[in-house]
């Protein structure tokens, strides 16, 4: 991690090291998101019913297909790190190519969604959801808040796998020296599993 | 603690002057832990005068009654500007931001921090989020007037600047969970050979239960200060009780990260103390394993007694008899450490120089403060002190009679090490003096006034009180007096050449092994541990147990 110019840095390149700290890094995440699913859990103990109608209001079917689209990414992930261990660099960079394309595409989705859903005025704060039960506003503003971190998340990851597709191509990622795109795998697969709850919690729950 | 290798590096220059880039970009493009640990100092001595001036000023209105020097609203940005300075900028990050990264490499034998490029980056994120916090000051509504804890719903009405402010306390947060995640990494891949858990010295071991604490109780506290944010450009409505929220959620999410934030505070400081207690008592620490055991305790206990905060908010019986129970079990690995202290003095030849002097001062105040802290986990006493100058008090005798003291006494002692230069002791002891009276004076006076009634937050008091706030404000002055004393004798040192040999105290941890200031490198070999660490062995001198 410490290949620098500065006449202090010795190169040294800790596998395991650099491993942990992207654990420890995965954890702050979960619990960053802990906080929002403690609300969630909260508030929709207190209004089950309402929860449960607001959340008929979502499109399942695009829910779904987002899914699909978001495990196929982490599996051509984990297709392109074994591409890269087996020196295969066409394929890896087809495979990291693909889950950056399905990176996009999941963004795209989510966004005619929440477009649809603002054209409906149901959005934070607007006249259409403040005339419903309480229940249901938080379930909107919460719907907002958490897809919508989610959402950035993906956007980051996209932008991350992006460089590390570029860092393919001139070779700074090879098979004697690739953490760093298993470190990016790492991070797209808590993206993605932290999207596996927002789906039952979101579009299922109705 | 004794080592096979020789470590000293003779000849190499030490970390001032071999450096291949010149002038300020040597400093601003540095990944060099002892660098970058002197730009985080001279950082937070800033923020520490700035947030010390205001403290003064909101003393100086209490000086008599009515408005003496300001108007209410104030006041009210004062306290709230203090709160945010003193606590993001100065106690939370101060010790494992500045003595964590200059010494932790060094203490455990390494040559840096496992990732000295992330290192870089969380003081730049640091500067980043403290520029934002002072940017919010002068720009939208006006300074934030919200106390430090951003309490809703009040931080989503008021018309002054929360989201800036808010953005700002976020970025810092995210800076301290990249010093975390790097003195994790850095503990578990790089101690020296031979050095097992158990030979590894007690500071390093704090930053390690320190550094936990940061990695998990952080991302709660950037979720609800962008939750915040988010309430007050979107009003998605989860903490606001017109579209359905609940305030309480906000203050349970807040102190389930800013208790921990408490033990992110003292820990780091009760480590330096365990440094500095066997150097100057000239014997090896009482209960080593006790102290590391400790540590992890109150990282682990005190993770899970932040509803202490809330008995007057309104909770369940049964919760609130439960967090009083943990609140009074938190206490005792702290006493285990006052306790280990104090035994290690026993039959110690002890030597009281400045270091030694703001340590043992920080024995006596921080246990006044946890003390005190047990006043208030009881329930009915709670009732009556919440909300009063008693709080104060009492957390002002932990930040700053615990942290506060115990960040100079790790200064003093560590200042030969880092800038190759003496301070001036006699100057130190009397600064030292006038610190620790101002202080009682100060804080102790706060404590009997809280006992007495007076509430937190005013900018006036009644007649009842006024003696009261008199012996305090007189108490800021001669503190302040002895902390200015000690800055310029400590800037003074800095200027005065002479030599400092690699060990000037007679201490046995690794980084008195290497010359004052550091080689680049820190070690030309790397050392290996064959001895537990504080082993003693002074020729002549049979070691006292």
């Amino acid at each position: 991690m410490s290949a620098e110019a500065d006449s202090h840095a010795t190169p040294h390149r800790d596998y395991i090291g650099a491993k942990l700290g992207m654990w420890i890094f995965v954890f702050t995440e979960l619990i960053l998101f802990g906080g929002l699913f403690v609300a969630y859990g909260m508030y929709r103990s207190m209004h089950p019913h309402d929860f449960h109608k607001a959340a008929g209001e979502l499109n399942v079917r695009l829910g779904v297909t987002n899914t699909v689209v978001l495990l196929t990414s982490s599996l051509t992930m984990v297709l392109s790190i074994v591409a890269v261990r087996l020196q295969r660099k066409g394929q890896a960079m087809l495979f990291l190519g693909s889950t950056v394309v399905l990176g996009c595409v999941f963004l795209f989705n989510k966004f005619f969604e929440w477009k649809a859903k603002i054209h409906h005025g149901l959005y934070p704060g607007s006249e259409h959801l403040m005339a419903r039960p309480p229940g249901e506003r938080l379930f909107f503003g919460l719907y907002y808040g958490m897809t919508g971190l989610h959402g950035l998340h993906v956007t980051v990851g996209v932008v991350l796998l992006s460089v590390m597709f570029a860092l393919l191509r001139r070779d700074k990622i090879r098979h004697d020296d690739f953490v760093k795109l298993e470190n990016s795998g790492l991070y797209w697969h808590l993206v993605d599993i932290i999207w596996i709850f927002l789906l039952p919690l979101f579009y299922l729950a109705a | 603690m004794s080592t096979q290798a020789a470590t000293v590096a003779h000849g190499e220059p030490n970390f001032y002057a071999g450096s291949a880039r010149k002038g300020i970009a040597s400093w601003l493009f540095t990944t060099d832990h002892k660098r970058i640990g002197i730009m985080y100092l001279a950082a937070m001595l800033t923020f520490f005068l700035v947030g010390m001036t205001i403290g003064v000023l909101m003393r100086l209105e209490h000086l008599t009654m009515g408005p003496t020097i300001m108007k209410p609203t104030t006041y009210n940005a004062l306290f709230t500007l203090h709160g945010v300075i003193m606590i993001f900028l100065f106690v939370i990050p101060g010790l494992p931001a500045v003595f964590g990264n200059f010494m932790l490499p060094i203490m455990i034998g390494a040559k840096d921090v496992a990732f000295p490029r992330l290192n870089l980056l969380s003081w730049y994120l640091f500067m980043a989020g403290a520029t934002i916090a002072i940017t919010s000051l002068f720009t939208g509504g006006g300074p934030p007037d919200t106390g430090w804890s951003f309490y809703v719903p009040y931080s989503v009405t008021t018309g002054t600047n929360v989201t800036m402010a808010v953005l700002g306390a976020f970025v810092i947060g995210f800076s301290s969970i990249l010093t975390g995640m790097n003195f994790i990494t850095t503990i578990h891949r790089l101690r020296a050979q031979g050095m097992n858990w158990m030979r590894m010295p007690l500071f390093p071991w704090a930053l390690y239960a320190t550094a936990w604490v940061q990695v998990l109780a952080t991302p709660i506290l950037g979720i609800t200060l962008l939750l915040v944010i988010l309430e007050r450009v979107f009003h998605l409505g989860i903490f606001d009780p017109r579209i359905g929220g609940d305030p309480i959620l906000y203050q349970h999410l807040f102190w389930t990260y800013s208790h921990p934030a408490v033990y992110i505070m003292i820990i780091p400081a009760m480590g330096a103390i365990s440094e500095i207690i066997p150097t100057f008592a000239h014997r090896t620490i009482f209960g080593y394993k006790a102290i590391v055991m400790s540590s992890m305790a109150i990282a682990g206990v005190g993770s899970l007694v932040w509803a202490h905060h809330m008995f007057t908010s309104g909770m369940s019986e049964t919760s609130i008899v439960i967090f009083s129970l943990l609140t009074f079990l938190v206490a005792i690995p702290s006493a285990i450490k006052i306790f280990n202290w104090v035994a290690t003095l026993y039959k110690g030849s002890v030597e009281l120089r400045a270091p030694m002097l703001y340590a043992l001062g920080f024995i006596f105040l921080f246990s006044i403060g946890g003390l005190t802290g047990l006043f208030q986990g009881a329930l009915a006493i709670n009732v009556h002190i919440h909300d009063t100058y008693f709080i104060v008090g009492h957390f002002h005798y932990v930040m700053f009679g615990g942290t506060g003291f115990a960040f100079f006494a790790a200064l003093h002692y560590w200042y030969p090490k880092m800038f190759g230069r003496r301070y001036n002791e006699k100057s130190a002891v009397v600064a030292f003096i006038h610190i620790f009276v101002g202080f009682n004076m100060l804080y102790f006076g706060m404590l009997v006034l809280g006992m007495k009634g007076m509430p937190r937050r005013y900018y006036d008091h009644l007649p009842q009180f006024h003696a009261g706030h008199i012996h305090a404000t007189i108490g800021s002055w001669i503190m302040v007096a002895g902390l200015l004393m000690m800055i310029v004798n400590l800037v003074r040192g800095l200027f005065r050449k002479v030599e400092v040999p690699a060990n000037p105290w007679g201490g046995v941890t690794l980084e008195w092994t290497i010359p004052s200031p550091p080689p680049v490198e820190n070690f030309d070999v790397l050392p290996v541990i064959t001895e537990p660490p504080y082993t003693f062995n002074p020729p002549g001198k049979e070691q006292a147990r």
